[in-house]
């Protein structure tokens, strides 16, 4: 982003050296504010089932899943989840072969 | 050496247009708007002016063009009225909060129904709220000269908000009067290139329009509220210079017809302004110390210049040219909000629809407001629609309306 300065990363951004907010965003993490927030339920990775297929990083529609070489129990690959953005959509869940990803609730008062 | 043409209104602006080597032009045609395109179109078909023109299937999407173009980084222009403004209307908020410099030509007409293509204000007063500059040209030489002006006050980046241009339809828009169209050398030297607050461009890619946290969409209005503050100072900066390329000065918000010594203020905007001059000579005759002052720009609004030529006035006529149905004429509510100094007031309503006005019709209506503030000493009233030479007292809280036509001095009859 040539000559504009993100003041609120991902937010607003603010133009040098005029100084305006502008309604505008940077396609990065956050472009839609810290969407964790809006999660019921999380998904969460059970490695020794996880056959480091990307089938999960794949259908992300978040693109919150990275994956990690070589970091399971039997060096395959295995997703690594980013809390901060992931809106608990249930896709990746949903897409798993070897139901090593479940959906479990948020405990309440801390979404 | 800049040439003298004879040229209607809306060729005076398309004629602006060329000259500030406008890159795209979108636009869909509406009486009596279509001359300003039509002509942007001959001058791009014949080779003189360089520039993309787009025809859409709505004003909506007209200005959503335009808008793209200008986010891309170019100069770009549309223009409409009445019907296609209010088709438009979504788009003037998404350019004005998004700080894209763009101009626009408004060519006042009525909204139906009932279908009329007269003159009439409620079209550009329509857009008063969106942040966008407002502008309203007396004759076809100022609307060529505040298109030019327009886009640099708009690409200034302390302002960094789109800018409309507003002319009467028909009165100005198709009618001929010599205009002096500058040379590009000057227009030139006047408009640096454009600059703007950010451009979207593929391989820089950036959301537009995002949901953000109420606090910051309160921050980002503020800010539009200031830059529209600090654009009177921008608007006076650009008038000046404009003035000293051309010999004509634009560096005031306002323009004052022998007001300085008047008693009696005449304020209003638009063509019937040249009207109201004939009609501050004519009263002046009679001994009568009356004085124009015409707002050339309503956004920003001219509050100071407003204040100052108040102070010490003993009545301010206000002519609206449409109403806000249910108070008064939106000039009169903003002149009296500037008016610390309380003169006696009276807002006139008139002309609407392109009922003609005459500067005899504008002479009787400051008489009768004289004539009240002589028999009664001080006198506000926002709403005394003035309809075929009768007076209707409108005003919020007034008796009931017939009870109170009066006929106008020296009025022939007519609608009685």
């Amino acid at each position: 982003m040539s000559g504009v300065e993100a003041a609120r990363r991902g937010l607003v951004a603010r133009i040098d050296p005029a100084g305006h907010p502008l309604p505008l965003s940077e396609a990065a993490p956050g472009s839609a504010g810290r969407t964790g927030f809006w999660r019921t339920h999380r998904p969460v990775l059970e490695p020794a089932r996880c056959v480091g297929c990307y089938l999960c990083w794949l259908y992300c529609p978040e693109d919150v899943i990275e994956m990690a070489e070589g970091a399971g129990p039997r060096g395959q690959a295995v997703p690594v989840i980013d809390y901060e953005y992931c809106k608990g959509c249930g896709v990746c869940v949903d897409v798993c072969p070897t139901r090593a990803l479940k959906l479990v609730e948020e405990p309440i008062g801390e979404g | 050496m800049p040439a003298r043409m004879g040229l209607r209104g809306n060729e005076a602006v398309a004629y602006a247009v060329k000259l500030a080597r406008v890159e795209v032009v979108a636009a869909y045609p509406i009486t009596p708007q279509t001359i300003v395109v039509e002509k942007i179109d001959e001058l791009i078909s014949k080779g003189e002016m360089d520039a993309e023109m787009i025809h859409v299937e709505s004003e909506h999407s007209a200005l959503a063009a335009a808008y793209g173009a200008a986010v891309g980084g170019v100069r770009a222009f549309t223009a409409t009225a009445s019907h296609g403004l209010a088709y438009m209307y979504e788009m003037l908020w998404w350019t004005a909060a998004s700080r894209i410099p763009l101009v626009m030509a408004i060519i006042t007409r009525a909204i139906g129904p009932p279908w009329n293509i007269h003159v009439e204000h409620a079209d550009i007063m329509s857009t008063r709220d969106t942040g966008w500059l407002i502008s309203m040209a007396e004759n076809n030489q100022e609307a060529l000269d505040l298109t030019i002006i327009m886009f640099r006050v708009t690409e200034d980046p302390r302002v960094y908000l789109p800018g409309i241009v507003g002319l009467d339809g028909f009165i100005l828009s198709h009618t001929v009067e010599p205009v002096e169209i500058p040379d590009q050398e000057a227009v030139d030297a006047f408009l640096p290139p454009r600059r703007q607050p950010y451009t979207i461009e593929p391989g820089d890619p950036k959301a537009m329009g995002n949901l953000v946290p109420d606090e910051y969409f309160e921050e980002l209005r503020m800010d539009m509220h200031r830059s529209m503050l600090e654009a009177r100072r921008v608007i006076m900066e650009a008038g000046r210079e404009y003035g000293k390329l051309t010999g004509r000065d634009y560096s005031g918000l306002v323009e004052c017809y022998r007001c300085g010594d008047a008693d009696t203020l005449i304020v209003g905007m638009g063509s019937w302004m040249g009207d109201a001059k004939v009609a501050v000579d004519m009263l002046r005759e009679k001994g009568l110390r009356a004085g124009a002052l015409r707002l050339r720009w309503v956004r920003p609004f001219p509050w100071e210049e407003l204040r100052e030529a108040g102070l010490g006035k003993r009545l301010v006529v206000v002519l609206d040219r449409s109403i806000s149905f249910g108070h008064a004429g939106p000039l009169f509510l903003e002149v009296s909000s500037a008016l610390e100094a309380r003169p006696s007031m009276v807002g006139v309503p008139a002309g609407i629809g392109g009922v003609d006005i005459s500067y005899e019709d504008i002479a009787r209506i400051v008489e009768e407001a004289y004539g009240m503030v002589e028999e009664r000493g001080r006198v506000f009233i926002p709403v005394y629609w003035y309809h075929l030479g009768r007076f209707y007292r409108l005003s919020p809280g007034a008796a009931p309306p017939e009870a109170v036509a009066r006929a106008a001095p020296g009025a022939g009859g007519g609608g009685g």
